[in-house]
């Protein structure tokens, strides 16, 4: 039992990292249909920005949460306004190559200058210790992850879905040329809305780099993982991507006490089994 | 008549090998790197191990027996599919000779597999199991850094000799894990210590947590990390998370590499026991050689598997001058009775199981207090002599062994 109660709270660290990844990617995916493959590579970019700022310019952990996002944001709004623009009328296909070309640079990048072992970052002094909860020790930084993601998925959620910011955005992805009849600007929305997205990868990286290494191939690592979430929960819904991240974070957990080599492939798993009975996903509507 | 003369004064000359010898196909000495370029174990072979051959030829002299050598690298992806087919597209097509490196257990085992079949020289430096030299061995295979018997009897033993009972494993699921996994309990049985149980995990996983957990749970005084690279370096970090070393358990990293505790860092790593087959700071000739490769590799030093790539370079290329020929049998009966003398190993053996006997080294991890600069990570605690840090012949497991 105990062993159980752990892994769920393990699982749910884990989770909210699927969950923050996935709600950026299905943001992104619902407003541009892109699918963002360099969505792991901007995760790694966020926690090398933080790990740069620290050391070269002495920016503390607290600042690079905010700092880090918006460095990767402008980054990704960037690409958007100079390279994803031109694929929008293209098929789904060619924004996954390009974005996937993109990844496979930034991490290429990364490698050659700090090479694959990772680099060490510490965390904030506050949340050095642990908590005892009985059943197992719960380190306080990953209680603060448990936290801040999910502070952030409902923020993001609560925009999108109940703001009026949040209505100009979806009806842009319904119909945009008659959201932009309306006199809203479609293009710089969908600019803005691809560097939150992004944005949202590179906060998930300054989460992230103090408990694994801050490495090259972090994204790469967690990125596939990411996309079966995505699926599973239904392109582009929002509440689902957030949901269907923290579930399988948990099942991942649990997995690893029963049979631990299944770790790996267990949300493949429920992918496949999700995708042949439920094609749109969990939380998606068939269209 | 005089054509028949002529005709048997050629048969005779061919099969007395007089051509045989002082001669290199296709008139060059081809050297291939087939290693981690990109992934989680590219810091310990990858660039490092090519720039490290490429050093072994030039010392000595870009020439041998008149022909150039030339080295080639390739990118295995840690898949031994990849390998095994680079392996076999280069000794095909690409005149490739000798192929060295071959870092990750799963990529040495199949390429071996591959140069027993084509009958070329494989020397491995940066794959562990000792399965290369055991039911696995090759008359082409050589096996030259350390393996995961020497690495379990000198890390496996101090431990238990300090009170480390009862131990359990975080394994990397595939074959290098499983058996260093096989080896270490080996070790600790003899020693009177007992094993209470393991998990196995994929390989390259960045949460540890989840076996942590169990590890602690299982209140085994050691934790043992059968794993490496980025695997060890995530479960040494988040062990020290979990608070899983102040609560009385011990790490005991069976496979670490330099490049490991620079990325932890000493204050995290600091105390770790580890066996290791070479060490920058060892000697005057080590740290000279450390210096030449740090000045071609961005500062960095060097680990035993790119160190181990040099030696194993240059024994093989000392071993065709002295042959006279590459020709595969002749260089691989000339390499073992040649005693290796470098800054790598000295009156190192080449046994006929392919292992390459050498002293291995007990290190611990430097207080950051003790530690003088980024590089200065180990204290040697104790050189453990060739013989007794690897298997012995009478124990081989390998059919080309005569007992």
């Amino acid at each position: 039992m105990q062993a159980i109660l752990s892994q769920v709270m393990i699982g749910l660290v884990n989770g909210s990292f699927y969950a923050i990844l996935s709600l950026g990617l299905a943001v992104i995916f619902g407003m541009l249909n892109i699918i963002n493959f360099s969505h792991g590579a901007l995760y790694t970019m966020g926690a090398f920005a933080a790990w740069m700022g620290l050391n070269y310019f002495g920016i503390n952990y607290w600042a690079a949460l905010i700092l880090a996002p918006l460095v990767v944001g402008l980054f990704g709004m960037l690409i958007e306004k100079t390279m994803l623009r031109w694929l929008y009328k293209l098929d789904h296909l060619y924004g996954l190559l390009l974005t996937f070309g993109l990844a496979l640079i930034i991490e290429g990048l990364f490698r050659n200058f700090y090479g694959a072992s990772g680099l060490p970052y510490a965390g904030p002094e506050v949340f050095s210790g642990a908590f005892n909860l009985g059943f197992m020790i719960l380190p306080k930084y990953r209680a603060w992850v448990i936290f801040a993601s999910l502070s952030v998925c409902f923020a993001t959620w609560f925009v999108i879905e109940r703001t009026r910011l949040g209505a100009y955005l979806r009806a842009g992805t319904e119909n945009p040329q008659l959201t932009q009849a309306f006199g809203i600007n479609v293009p710089r929305m969908v600019t803005l809305t691809y560097g939150f997205g992004v944005a949202l990868a590179g906060f998930a990286g300054v989460l992230a780099a103090p408990i694994y290494q801050v490495s090259p191939l972090m994204g790469s690592n967690i990125i596939i993982v990411v996309f079966a979430v995505v699926v599973i929960g239904g392109m582009g819904s929002i509440l689902g991507s957030i949901l269907t991240g923290l579930g399988l974070g948990v099942i991942e957990g649990l997995t690893k006490v029963v049979w631990p080599e299944a770790s790996a492939i267990v949300v493949f798993l429920i992918m496949a089994i999700v995708l042949v009975t439920r094609p749109a996903g969990l939380f998606g509507r068939e269209n | 008549m005089k054509k028949i003369w002529i005709a048997a004064l050629i048969c005779g000359l061919i099969s007395s090998g007089a051509f045989a010898q002082s001669k290199v196909t296709d008139d060059i000495v081809k050297i291939g790197i087939l290693t981690d370029m990109s992934g989680l174990y590219s810091d310990v072979g990858g660039e490092g191990a090519v720039i490290a051959a490429k050093m072994a030829v030039e010392d000595a002299g870009g020439k041998v027996l008149g022909k150039p050598i030339e080295v080639i690298s390739s990118d295995h992806q840690n898949k031994a599919d990849i390998a095994a087919n680079k392996a076999r597209e280069w000794f095909d097509t690409q005149k490739v000779d000798m192929i060295a490196e071959l870092l990750n257990s799963a990529v040495g085992l199949a390429v071996q597999e591959v140069g027993k079949q084509k009958k070329r020289i494989i020397m491995n430096s940066g794959a562990a199991a000792s399965r290369l030299t055991g039911a696995d061995c090759s008359p082409y295979g050589v096996h030259w850094t350390y393996d995961t018997y020497a690495l379990s009897n000198g890390t496996g033993k101090a431990m238990v000799k300090q009170g480390g009972d009862t131990w359990y494993f975080l394994t990397a699921d595939y074959a290098f894990g499983k058996n260093l996994e096989k080896d270490t309990t080996a070790v600790v049985k003899a020693n009177g210590g007992k094993v209470l149980g393991s998990v196995l995990h994929p390989l390259s996983s960045a949460d540890f947590s989840g076996y942590l957990l169990q590890a602690q749970a299982s209140k085994a005084k050691v934790i043992g990390l059968a794993n490496a690279g980025g695997d060890t370096i995530n479960s040494v970090k988040q062990a020290n998370e979990f608070g899983i070393t102040k609560g009385g358990q011990q790490l005991a990293g069976l496979l670490v590499f330099d490049t490991d505790i620079d990325s932890i860092g000493l204050p995290i790593a600091q105390g770790m026991y580890l066996t290791t087959g070479f060490y920058w700071d060892l000697n005057d000739d080590s740290r000279k050689w450390a210096k030449r490769f740090g000045e071609r590799h961005k500062g960095k030093m060097p680990t035993m598997v790119q160190a181990g790539v040099y030696s194993q370079v240059s024994h093989y290329l000392k071993a065709i001058a002295a042959a006279g020929t590459d020709d595969a049998d002749t260089v691989m009966k000339k390499m073992r009775e040649m005693p290796i003398n470098d800054f790598f190993a000295k009156n190192g053996v080449l046994r006929e199981d392919g292992r390459m006997v050498h002293d291995m080294y007990l290190a611990q991890v430097k207080k950051p207090s003790e530690s003088k600069g980024r590089w200065d990570n180990l204290k040697i605690i104790q050189t453990i002599p060739g013989e007794q840090a690897f298997r012995s012949l009478k124990d081989s497991e390998c059919p080309l062994v005569k007992k």
